[in-house]
């Protein structure tokens, strides 16, 4: 190996690069606390109950990382919390506590005074949640002016300083840009600068690399991580990338058809996952590491079951190599466990030998 | 050695994106600029790179969708330009395509059974009679009940729908299959049933791929070879081993390091790139990736802003194309 590994510009440690997990996970007083959250969407043919009974709570300062498969209600749980289900969504149940306010039953005027000010929002495809008609000095400066209270010049004056704390260079130029003109890694920068510009509390990314290319990946992960130094504020991570969670998440709720099946701190996690779908998800990664085996990756068999037609039992049992006769009968329950840890499954992983399940892949 | 199934010479593909008055072209988009690479017999050749590298016009360009500007592509020996007409419609045979979104690379009209045995009718490879147990056949290799041959694209998932575009692929009796980005759009779970499906057939059917993706981890798993591609150019070739475990070019290198680990053991130092990449059109002469290079000028008298280095085998099978490493 010779000079070029220590790079002249920005290299770090993938500890600090990431969002840099803080020690003692769960320490710290509750900001937000979500508590029996259900979401149903009701349709003609059925109603898909896509959160059900979820609760988790976010902490000052951390990053809590909401991990699951599509359709698993992951972001449907955190537009409920914010309130901008679309029809034929509705929240049938539960509270989302924020600073012991319920911000399921505040007014329309209470809740645009939390959005974007108290709580703002990262939206998955930079390409989309841009509005393509309007500057980015105008989309910007709209949010605040109305929380912030400053005139147009200023509002100004405060986008372009965001614009350059997130990166873009030469931002005075830049702000006179329509969304079209930036690449894929700019826009998503321009989303965090519009999330950010208030200085919010929490933060909650919803898939927020999962459109971009690796290298801008790790420079937008890496721009989270030191903005949220910055702003101390705490992050709710939405994705399905384990190793984007493994590097940047304090707290890792997982959840399969809508239910948290599995709670616990980053590290206990990925040290040992305690639910077979964890299991199985790290497992089928396609691992980086120098074993370099040629066996066939480890793959959950199956397919996510048809929201509309969920089984009786656990929501996992007909795809889970760990199955009992209990699993199939009846839903287990989020047990919290002596360690803190919480799990809804009867079966102890690291106590049993799995038992593939027969029948057809695909079907 | 055996003979390349597939040789690729100095294989260029530049668009026009502006002319003068006169038609002149004044702009250009060199999306493939001078590659070469041998694909063997019976393995996989991985190609990776960011969005805009250039890997999609590669993998057209060999299935003849595209035709190249320059260069040449070799099919056991044979100039692909050079072939008459009905060697090409054997070639286009030989070499099939497993698209990215299986949403849409399926016609919605059509049922599984249209969708598979429309090519094994319009090439006359099974007699009429025999084209329905060829059809389930395939769809039993891909892991489909045959049951499943008069339903429509909508009835099934992501990784179903991949399975049939697999079939379909494979309804052709190719020799090489060039799989665009196959597991980009599914789910953790479900990528994995696709990869290891495609390395059983590969066994199977005695299949060669050229596997195009951008998950560096998804590439390991399934590659002999890979090739690193940036910006219209190959920056490194070698066998995945050595590719990951002694990567020379400083995109490489950055790249290998910016994909996220779930194992804390393996972290490695990140290279973090500043900027994005720089657009292919009318591309600055000297080194594609210089301007993001953060090992530019470390090594003395070589000059990346001038000249584009040369891909050349700076260990066994291992090519490099950057000044830094002695023999370029």
């Amino acid at each position: 190996m010779t000079t070029q590994d220590t790079g002249t510009i920005m290299s770090s440690p993938a500890g600090a690069a990431a969002l840099g997990p803080l020690d003692a996970c769960g320490a710290q007083p509750i900001i937000l606390d979500v508590r029996g959250l259900s979401t149903e969407f009701v349709m003609k043919r059925g109603t898909v109950r896509a959160v059900r009974d979820v609760s988790f709570t976010v902490r000052e300062g951390e990053v809590l990382a909401i991990v699951g498969e599509s359709g698993s209600g992951k972001s449907v749980a955190a537009l409920s919390a914010m309130r901008l289900l679309q029809s034929p969504g509705r929240v049938a149940a539960g509270e989302v506590v924020y600073r012991g306010k319920d911000l399921l039953s505040l007014s329309a005027r209470e809740m645009r005074d939390i959005r974007g000010n108290h709580i703002s929002m990262i939206f998955q495809e930079p390409m989309t949640s841009l509005n393509p008609v309007f500057t980015i000095e105008d989309q910007l400066t709209e949010s605040i002016r109305t929380h912030l209270k400053l005139d147009k010049k200023a509002a100004t004056a405060r986008a372009i300083e965001m614009l350059r704390l997130v990166g873009i260079p030469s931002p005075e130029k830049r702000v006179k840009d329509y969304p079209h003109q930036m690449s894929g890694g700019m826009r998503q920068r321009v989303m965090t600068a519009m999330a950010l510009s208030c200085e919010p509390d929490l933060l909650i990314a919803d898939e927020p690399t999962t459109a971009l290319d690796v290298t801008i990946q790790a420079q937008i992960l890496a721009l989270l991580a030191d903005l949220r130094k910055k702003f101390g504020m705490a992050v709710i991570l939405i994705t399905h990338d384990l190793g984007v969670v493994a590097e940047s998440a304090d707290r890792v709720v997982v959840m399969y058809c809508g239910q948290v099946v599995e709670e616990a701190c980053a590290a206990d996690l990925f040290e040992q996952p305690l639910h077979p779908y964890t299991l199985g998800l790290l497992e089928s990664i396609p691992g980086m590491d120098e074993t370099e085996s040629d066996e066939p990756l480890y793959m959950i068999r199956g397919m996510v079951p048809n929201p509309l037609n969920l089984p009786t039992g656990c929501a996992f049992a007909p795809r889970c190599d760990y199955r009992t006769e209990q699993c199939v009968r009846e839903m287990p329950p989020l047990v919290e466990r002596a360690d803190g840890r919480k799990l809804r499954c009867f079966v102890d992983v690291t106590d049993t030998a799995p038992t593939p399940v027969a029948g057809e892949v695909a079907e | 050695m055996t003979q390349p199934l597939i040789s690729v010479r100095n294989l260029s593909k530049h668009f026009t994106m502006d002319r003068d008055l006169l038609g002149r072209t004044t702009s250009v988009l060199k999306a493939v600029d001078d590659l070469s690479f041998d694909i063997y017999p019976g393995e996989t050749f991985g190609l990776v790179g960011e969005s805009g590298c250039g890997k999609t016009t590669v993998g057209k360009l060999l299935v003849d969708l595209y035709t190249p500007t320059a260069g040449e592509i070799l099919y056991n020996g044979e100039d692909l330009a050079r072939l008459k007409p009905k060697e090409r419609r054997r070639y286009c045979r030989d070499i099939q395509l497993i698209f990215q979104d299986p949403y849409a690379s399926l016609n919605p009209r059509m049922t599984v059974d249209d969708i598979i045995s429309e090519p094994i009718r319009v090439n006359r490879l099974q007699p009429p009679e025999k084209i329905d147990d060829r059809v389930g056949y395939l769809l039993n290799a891909v892991g489909l009940s045959a049951n499943y041959r008069n339903r429509f694209p909508h009835e099934f998932s992501g990784g179903q729908r991949q399975r049939i575009g697999i079939a379909r692929a494979l309804a052709m009796e190719p020799k090489l299959i060039v799989c665009d980005e196959p597991v980009s759009a599914l789910d953790v779970s479900i990528q994995a049933q696709v990869l290891n499906l495609l390395d059983d057939l590969s066994e199977e059917f005695g299949l060669t791929y050229l596997f195009i993706a951008h998950g560096l981890n998804v590439v390991k798993h399934i590659s002999d070879r890979v090739g690193v591609m940036y910006l219209g150019k190959l920056v490194e070739l070698a066998p995945k081993r050595e590719l990951y475990r002694n990567p020379l070019h400083p995109y490489t290198k950055a790249l290998l390091s910016a994909i996220p680990v779930t194992n804390p053991a393996l972290r490695t130092e990140r290279i973090l790139l500043e900027g994005d990449v720089t657009s292919p059109i009318d591309p600055k002469p000297g080194c594609r990736f210089a301007s993001r290079c953060y090992a530019k000028g470390e090594c003395l008298g070589c000059d990346c802003d001038v000249e584009m280095p040369p891909l050349a085998e700076v260990s066994p099978e291992h090519f490099v194309a950057c000044y830094l490493h002695p023999g370029v």
